[in-house]
């Protein structure tokens, strides 16, 4: 096996907030050289290898190193903040490394996002040219390919539109085909293959597994596990920007579910306070204190929860004087702020409880939350004798993620939710003499 | 079987070499850049190309106006509509091309996020394609020339020295102010308003031997004042002191290689930053 990536301890710092070297007008450069005329030349020296300027800095990448044989494909699996876009955009040379270096044997070509470059007055056929130029494509290669280009992405007769006038479908299909044309030895993708409408997804999907096969390396990191399943031989797990898993990709897939998935950027989010909240209408008393959000095992959600998990929620309030009959609910809205569905404790139906007064908790389990992958609002609600006294919106954002729900690496794209659903098929003669004996 | 292409990829600390190498790999792209932003300028506009010559022409007819009449400036017997216009056609692609360069790598900032490529290629393909409307220009000082039974100068030979020295300069200041604006938006606001101002102390709507001695010596090193009177003494044949040309030569060869080195230096933070 020939190694075609070798990747050795790469770490990458990034100064947080406007501190350091960041800051964007010529004045805070100006009092910041007068108070401190050393600190700019010893800025970006990346050698002060404790990390700290004054625990404002935060590394993204810590230390990772691993090789990639030539044919393989692997995927890089994380939770949001993982490091997996830092190490994507290192190895892509969009942003340098801190520490570390990586060795890259073979004609590499990167995939951050489709249709870089593309100009909205261009026409199709123009921005085919520039985006294939932008991606590293030849003039005389894009010609070869330009016929089978625009074949795939179905443009047609739109060629010689602006792509401004294209509906968002035509656009992504047209930035997709030509990404998908790329011939390199090296292939380096991120989430792109998440575009388009369902139909024009699998096309892209078989366009990806014709990519791998052709005995190309592929390094490929995306949120959609079923895809990481179907299509790489190999998985690494990233975690708070360190290698916890390098091995077969079915294996990296069943680490992540058992052991991160759930953790999100930033560990602890998962205990969100509710007392002084921002999406809280004037006319509710702070009464919600805090929610928690736990999945399979009572790991903490820090964001991420895979499509059909467990949720079990955490809700602690206050009630001011004794009271018998009081509720708590958890919604879920699109992010555009439609309604989902709500968990209400009046659903309940075996709900007793009596007279009760200060700090109270009440859990709600949630079996299984199958809303299809995306991003979700959370809201919480409290109410007493029926009427609703407490209510705060978008308290934390959940994302769904790709999991296999159903076992066969396919979920729906459109709709909201996952139906349980079985199928089966019934011979015809069975169902006419069956009809036939009903009166 | 060892594939042929090998990258290092490691942190890149102080100044660095240009990369000679990868800027004539990526050779194409830059054509594709300086194409597609000749191809867009003026889509959508109804004059297209013409403000080209409008632009320098609009402020042809307000200085000759001002100049020629009121202020009877004389100019070695060319008509002073000839010598301004023939002044303001390198002048508005210095401008031009230091304002827009300067705010090119901000404007591409998607494109620097999403994909590596020779940074370097930005603000210089939109130097380049200004060229484009420096000929347009060119096109209508010949259409004065013949208008005003203006002759061709033998001196003509001259003017690639004087496109050399503008390119310079402009491509100099617009690669240093171009990586600035990454990190310090201010070159935004500051660039127009200098530019405007530095006009002035170019020898565009007056000849240089207007400028009192002291102050000329001064003008010099504004790198402009000998590629403005060099290309009157190029198209038009009027006198010019190679002495001025030679020192705002230097001037732009100091620009231009400080430039690159700032843009080099600045680079490697541009994808964090901006």
């Amino acid at each position: 096996m020939e190694t075609v990536i070798e990747i050795s301890g790469i770490s990458k710092r990034y100064e947080l907030g406007q501190s350091a070297q960041f800051y964007d007008s010529f004045r805070e450069a100006l009092t910041r050289a007068l108070r401190s005329p050393w600190a700019n030349s010893r800025n970006g020296s990346g050698s002060n290898h404790n990390g700290n300027h004054g625990g404002n800095t935060f590394w993204a990448l810590k230390d990772v190193s691993f090789n990639v044989q030539k044919g393989e494909t692997v995927g890089i699996i994380g939770s949001n903040g993982a490091g997996k876009s830092t190490l994507l955009k290192i190895i892509s040379r969009i942003t340098d490394p801190t520490e570390g270096h990586v060795k890259v044997r073979g004609r590499m070509a990167s995939l951050l996002e489709v249709g870089t470059g593309f100009h909205p007055e261009l026409t199709g056929r123009e921005n085919i040219y520039l985006n294939g130029a932008i991606l590293g494509m030849r003039k005389a290669e894009i010609d070869a390919k330009f016929e089978e280009i625009s074949n795939f992405a179905g443009i047609g007769k739109f060629l010689d539109t602006p792509v401004k006038r294209y509906s968002s479908g035509m656009y992504v299909r047209l930035a997709f085909s030509i990404a998908a044309h790329l011939d390199p030895e090296i292939l380096v993708v991120d989430e792109v293959l998440a575009v388009g409408d369902a139909a024009f997804q699998k096309k892209c999907l078989g366009k990806m597994a014709e990519a791998c096969s052709r005995a190309k390396t592929v390094f490929f990191v995306s949120h959609n596990l079923a895809a990481v399943e179907n299509l790489c031989t190999r998985g690494v797990v990233l975690q708070h920007g360190k290698l916890v898993f390098n091995g077969g990709a079915r294996e990296a897939i069943d680490f992540y579910l058992h052991n991160l998935c759930g953790e999100g950027s930033a560990p602890g989010t998962h205990i969100i306070d509710l007392s002084s909240a921002a999406g809280r209408p004037v006319r509710c008393r702070p009464l919600l204190k805090r929610l928690e959000l736990y999945t399979e095992g009572d790991r903490p959600v820090n964001g991420d929860l895979p499509v059909g998990g467990p949720l079990k929620a955490v809700i602690t309030f206050q009630l001011e004087e004794p009271c018998a009959s009081f509720d708590a609910s958890i919604a879920f809205d699109t992010p555009t702020g439609q309604r989902v569905c709500t968990a209400h404790s009046a659903y309940e139906s075996a709900r007793i409880h009596d007279e009760r007064v200060g700090e109270q908790v009440f859990v709600c389990d949630i079996p299984s939350l199958p809303l299809i992958p995306g991003e979700y609002k959370v809201n919480v609600g409290l109410d007493i004798r029926n009427s609703e006294v407490d209510w705060v919106e978008d308290v934390t954002r959940l994302t769904v993620i790709n999991a296999d729900y159903y076992g066969t690496g396919v979920l729906p794209t459109k709709g909201q939710f996952l139906l349980e659903n079985r199928w089966t098929i019934a011979s015809p003669v069975e169902r006419e003499t069956r009809l036939a004996e009903k009166p | 079987m060892s594939a042929a292409i090998e990258l290092e990829i490691k942190p890149h600390q102080g100044w660095q070499r240009i990369d000679f190498r990868e800027m004539w790999h990526y050779r194409e792209l830059l054509g594709f850049l300086v194409w597609r932003d000749v191809k867009v300028r003026y889509r959508q506009t109804v004059l297209g190309g013409l403000w080209a010559v409008l632009q320098p022409l609009i402020a042809m007819v307000i200085f000759t106006g001002l100049f020629a009449h009121v202020a009877n400036i004389k100019t070695d017997g060319v008509p002073y509509s000839l010598f301004v216009y023939a002044g303001l056609v390198p002048w508005t692609f210095f401008a031009n091309a230091v304002g827009l360069s300067s705010n090119s790598l901000v404007g591409a900032d998607q494109m620097i996020r999403k994909i590596y490529f020779p940074r370097l290629l930005v603000p210089l393909g939109v130097i380049v394609a200004l060229g484009l409307d420096m000929l347009i220009g060119f096109g209508f000082i010949a259409f004065l020339m013949v208008y005003h039974h203006w002759p061709v100068s033998s001196s003509l030979v001259t003017l690639p020295i004087f496109l050399f020295g503008t390119f310079l300069a402009a491509s100099g200041l617009g690669l240093a102010l171009s990586a600035l604006n990454v990190q310090y938006r201010d070159v935004k606001y500051a660039v127009p308003f200098f530019t405007q101002m530095a006009m002035f102390l170019t020898p565009v709507i007056y000849p240089m031997r207007y400028v009192p001695g002291r102050i000329a010596t001064l003008l010099a090193f504004n790198p402009m004042a000998g590629m403005v009177e060099g290309f009157r003494h190029a198209v038009l044949g009027s006198p010019v002191s190679w002495v001025l040309v030679a020192r705002s030569i230097g001037t732009s060869l100091l620009i231009f290689v400080a430039g690159l080195f700032v843009f080099r230096r600045m680079e490697r933070t541009f994808s964090d930053v901006i």
